[in-house]
């Protein structure tokens, strides 16, 4: 734990020039991670910029059928919303199998796909983390590995993104609002996690300063047959061993016209499953269909040994759960 | 035998006397004890698992305004006695294990102490560690007692001739999970080190007894007992950790003598419960079982393997439920212990009967599938008419009661014995049972005093309650006892100010303070009659362990589960826990059934979730938090029943009660195992039952 400047500015544009100017600057939306990080010594800024009050704080239909989400929404705010219920109810799902309700009506949208992740060396101080301390090496390998990636990992990080949300969010295509220092722009939400490579210390595509200021919904007819299954080692308030968010467009044969299929728990990133998805479509939708989907998408997985076993459960849990979300959007008896 | 008392207000379920000030959020807590301009401490830890400290340099952190101290090895005081290596912190650069104090900042805010330590730099000789557990090490060694007096092994009858003669065998290797006391509030004190006339100290502590955890300081500091006083109306939960004083007790103290006048707070951070307060330690149960055809035990084993901190010795007398539980023609129990450079283990609800009701209760529930008997059935066929070891009779049994009660009460009857047959919404549905038992004791020193003020009885004892109900019990007792209303009763308690008193542990709490509270009142009566005048006292103790050692004297329930292990992810639920429990008279139904559903939720817990996951190459638990480290929460908890039967025991005590606070957690975990054994097929020998060891057994 280290003193910080705190500053409460009173627009947007000030946010932002305030934190590109300082270098060790970040921004505060609901401190549900960021304030854990502080005490924990995870993070040590000089300068935190509170954005709670800055960002919209509205959910408003856009025009085409989609809905544009204020970066200060709730997390509870946005579960609840009727349209987002009824029209992309795998995000109302991804958001309530989330933290627990107090964490959830302070959790912002802005914050949620930002927090960082869980991978427990990242979060003490006094072990190795590339992702924490540039070049320290990564403890997680041969570790503790039961949360961390099956995909997509470096040999410096093989941590996992945390958030529910942001798996739902890939599904749908979601798009990030920034406002920084170059201006404002729009992120495919596909877009906006990188994988480790050999820079594991950043997470996203955002550059330093860049706030997001509203998440856009796109409007998905589909999306009213999806949902979030997340699998977890107890049955509310834990993060996923593995998670599924999935939408399909059925023909009336049952036949598969089109999918959107995101992974959590597997990567550095929401793990968008295109390989799935592809196989998925033109097919009917059955048990072997999902299982031929998962094996595509996991075509490439490496499992990561350690401590109780490793996450080698992960690659046929990605699978089994696939499976068991895709029955129910087909309502199929379990 | 003792003349029961006429229960008039035991059996009562009065509402818990500490209950409005613990909802209004009046009644204060170590750390909140209003004291003026207190100063807060940070503990500095070692960052490595064995080694020497060659350097301290703490100019960064002193030079930051507002740090008042740093106390380390170098600048430490030398305490009186460093016989346990536990608490002799700071007495040299030595380090054991990581997590180890190697000192305290102190500073006049909490967040500034943890600034200042993070600006310490501490530099080490470096040495290698080891801190695997296994089976096979070659350095596993026999401790000369198990905990907290056991003989290490005992042996009846040739097993091995008895297991060849048997028909039918079950020989499997057990593992319980190293597993983290996480009460609600950590450890922590307030203290203050009054220097005038010779010093003083007021030690505000989250403890399981004032009076044990005063003698702990006294002797760790050289400070004569009148120089030390303990105070601790309430605990936000211990459940063993609290039993005896950590680190980070003398810690406090020494930090409050280093500033003399000026009170100082300690709490650990949750992290730090994972090193300073005790954990059980992960058991490796080797099981032997044999039986002939009609289930009758021929040969029973028992061959535990633990762990110990390699300063000091903690041996869980994991093997000591085997001994008693069961008939059996021949009999073997052994620990071995394998002492490692890991913080120091120490108690856990339910000492050895809760790891040790786990292996033997899977292995029992594996031979009545064997045998293709009930689970129920072959307990009742091994029911021992005496105590297996000692041949004592016992006081009262009433475990064949309990299971035909649970039995009747979960709806077992009937029960299709095979596994993996029943599916309900993507479900696998299964019922698995296990039996509980406790030991019921009585510790060796209490003192009650009654007193009559102002038209009522004030009885006043140094006791503890932890939550358990103490505030509530220890008056419906002493009304009794007095034969006065109980309305017309006050107790005071957690003061070392009031008579000496044992610590809250062993299920033994209510026991003796309530035998001292007993003796006190029959004092009381005889020398002042039915008609006290203002300012009549008498105080009345126990000074020994057992008024009774012609019998076995144990508590002992059953357990009945229902688990659904879904079809796809294994994810486990159990929606019904059931316990029956013969436990003596219940002084307060409310507070007990509190301690029996609590109990069983920590099983629960124990079944599917704690695991501290021990990373041992840096020799540390590295799911060291809340959110990592998962216990179970409400939405695992389903329909948690306990019931108990109305058992009349004249020899344990004048209440004619046994101990209640442990039961509960003993055979839980075993009872969830053969339930998902039941649901699935796949017996999971390795606690916590987690899915990912049931995911290769599904179809
Ligand atoms: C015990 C526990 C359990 C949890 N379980 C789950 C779970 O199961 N699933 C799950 O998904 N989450 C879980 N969470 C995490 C929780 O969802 C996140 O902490 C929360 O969503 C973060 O949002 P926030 O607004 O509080 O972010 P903050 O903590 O305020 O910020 C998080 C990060 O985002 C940055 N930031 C914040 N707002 C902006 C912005 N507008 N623009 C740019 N950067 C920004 C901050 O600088 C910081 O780096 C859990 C958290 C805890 C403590
Ligand atoms: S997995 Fe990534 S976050 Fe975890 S220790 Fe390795 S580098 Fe750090």
């Amino acid at each position: 734990m280290k003193p910080f400047a705190y500053a409460r500015p009173s627009d947007v544009a000030e946010a932002v020039r305030e934190v590109a100017a300082e270098p060790n600057a970040v921004f505060l939306g609901g401190g549900t991670n960021l304030v854990d990080h502080l005490k924990l010594g995870v993070a040590r800024p000089d300068l935190v910029v509170d954005v709670r009050t800055l960002t919209s704080r509205e959910i408003t239909d856009t025009g085409d059928g989609g809905l544009l989400v204020g970066a200060a929404v709730s997390n509870s705010e946005l579960a609840a919303d009727r349209r987002v219920r009824e029209r992309w109810p795998v995000l109302t799902q991804a958001l309530l199998a989330g933290a627990n309700g107090q964490l959830r009506n302070l959790a912002t949208v802005g914050g949620n796909p930002l927090q960082r992740t869980r991978c427990v060396y990242f979060q003490d101080v006094t072990t190795a983390c590339n992702k924490r301390a540039p070049g320290s090496g990564c403890s997680a390998i041969g570790g503790y590995t039961r949360y961390h990636a099956i995909l997509g990992a470096s040999e410096q990080c093989i941590a996992t993104h945390p958030s529910d949300m942001a798996v739902a969010l890939t599904a749908l295509d979601a798009v990030v609002h920034t406002e920084g220092p170059r201006g404002a722009r729009t992120i495919p939400f596909g877009e906006l996690h990188r994988l480790p490579g050999d820079d594991p210390s950043r997470d996203t595509v955002l550059e330093h300063g860049e706030l997001v200021t509203a998440v856009e919904l796109p409007p998905l007819e589909m999306a009213r047959r999806s949902t979030y299954r997340k699998v977890r080692d107890r049955a509310s308030y834990a993060f996923a061993l593995v998670s599924v968010a999935a939408a399909v467009d059925l023909a009336d044969d049952g036949t598969v016209r089109d999918a959107r299929v995101a992974l959590g728990g597997v990567a550095h990133t929401p793990w968008r499953a295109t390989r799935a998805e592809e196989v998925l479509r033109g097919r009917r939708l059955t048990d072997d269909t999902a299982r031929a989907a998962a094996e595509a998408e996991l075509a490439d997985a490496v499992p990561q040994p350690g401590i109780d076993g490793g996450n080698a459960f992960k690659v046929p849990l990605v699978a089994r759960t696939l499976t068991a979300a895709l029955r129910i959007l087909t309502g199929r008896e379990g | 035998m003792t003349e029961l008392l006429e229960p008039r207000a035991m059996g009562r379920d009065l509402v818990r006397r500490d209950g409005v000030r613990k909802v209004r959020g009046t009644a204060t807590y170590a750390f909140e004890t209003p004291v003026e301009s207190p100063a807060f401490c940070h503990p500095l830890q070692a960052t490595v698992a064995r080694g020497r400290i060659t350097a301290v340099d703490t100019t960064a952190a002193e030079a930051l305004d507002g740090v008042l101290a740093v106390v380390t090895h170098e600048n430490a005081e030398r305490l009186a006695s460093t016989d346990d290596a536990e608490l002799a912190v700071l007495q040299s650069p030595e380090v054991a294990f990581r997590g180890q104090p190697i000192g305290v900042v102190v500073a006049e805010t909490s967040e500034l102490a943890r600034q200042a330590a993070d600006l310490v730099r501490v530099t080490y000789d470096e040495q290698p560690h080891d801190s695997v557990l296994s089976a096979d090490r070659g350095d596993l060694y026999a401790p000369e007692k198990v905990n907290p007096g056991y003989d290490t092994d005992t042996v009846q009858g040739d097993v091995d001739a008895e297991l060849a003669a048997s028909a039918v065998r079950v020989e499997q290797t057990y593992a319980t999970a190293m597993v983290h006391n996480n009460p609600l509030e950590p450890h922590a004190s307030t203290a203050l080190w009054d220097a005038a006339d010779g010093g003083k100290l007021t030690l505000w502590d989250s403890t399981q007894g004032v009076h044990p955890d005063r003698k702990a300081v006294c002797s760790l500091f050289g400070l004569d007992l009148e120089r030390v006083q303990v105070v601790c109306p309430y605990v936000g939960g211990g459940f063993g950790s609290k039993g005896t004083p950590h680190a980070n007790v003398v810690l406090v103290a020494m930090a409050a003598r280093a500033l003399p006048g000026r009170a100082v707070k300690l709490a650990l951070t949750r992290q730090q419960m994972f090193t300073m307060a005790g954990y059980r330690t992960p058991t490796i149960q080797r099981m032997q079982l044999g039986a002939d055809r009609d289930g009758r035990i021929r040969a029973l084993a028992l061959d535990v393997v633990e762990q110990t901190s390699r300063i000091k010795e903690f041996a869980e007398q994991t093997g000591v439920p085997a001994r008693m539980m069961y008939t059996a023609a021949a009999r073997r129990t052994t620990h071995r212990l394998a002492a490692l450079d890991v913080p120091v283990p120490s108690w856990f609800r339910a000492p050895g009967e809760c790891p040790g009701m786990f292996g033997p209760e899977v292995a029992m529930d594996e031979l009545a599938h064997a045998l293709g008997m009930d689970p129920v059935e072959l307990r009742i066929r091994n029911e021992p008419d005496r105590d297996p070891e000692t041949g004592q009779p016992w006081s009262s049994r009433h475990l064949v009661e309990c299971l035909r009660e649970g039995a009747e009460r979960f709806g077992w009857a009937g029960r299709d014995p095979r596994p993996g047959v029943r599916r309900e919404d993507g479900w696998l549905v299964g019922t698995g049972m296990a039996s509980s038992v406790y030991p019921t004791m009585r510790q060796a020193q209490s003192t009650a005093t009654v007193r009559f003020e102002d038209g009522r009885y004030v009885v006043e004892i140094g006791a503890a309650d932890l939550g358990t109900g103490a505030w509530t019990v220890l008056p419906q007792i002493a009304a009794d006892a007095l034969d006065a209303d109980v309305d017309d009763v006050e107790v005071r308690i957690g003061d070392t100010r009031y008579p000496i008193a044992s610590v809250a542990g062993g299920s033994s709490g209510t026991n003796t303070w309530g035998s001292a509270i007993v003796e006190a009142a029959r004092q009381f009566r005889g020398k002042f009659g039915r008609r006290p005048e203002d300012g009549d006292e008498a105080q009345g103790s126990v000074d020994q362990a057992a008024t009774d050692d012609e019998h076995a004297t144990y508590a002992f329930g059953a357990q009945f589960v229902e688990a659904r292990v879904h079809a796809d992810t294994g994810e486990v639920r159990v929606p019904r826990l059931l316990g029956v429990f013969a436990c003596g008279r219940i002084v307060n139904p409310r507070t007990a059934r509190s301690q029996f559903i609590g109990g069983m939720t920590m099983g629960l817990s124990m079944a599917l979730h704690e695991n501290s996951a021990w990373d041992a190459r840096i020799g540390q638990v590295a799911n060291h938090d809340l959110a990592e480290y998962h216990v179970t929460v409400n939405a695992d908890v389903g329909d948690v029943q306990a019931h108990w039967i109305d058992e009349h025991d004249p020899y344990v005590n004048a209440m004619g009660i046994k101990g209640i606070g442990e039961i509960g957690i003993v055979g839980t975990a075993a009872a969830v195992v053969n339930a998902v054994f039941h649901a699935t097929g796949v017996r999971v020998r390795h606690l916590p039952v987690t899915l990912d060891k049931i995911l290769p057994g599904l179809p």
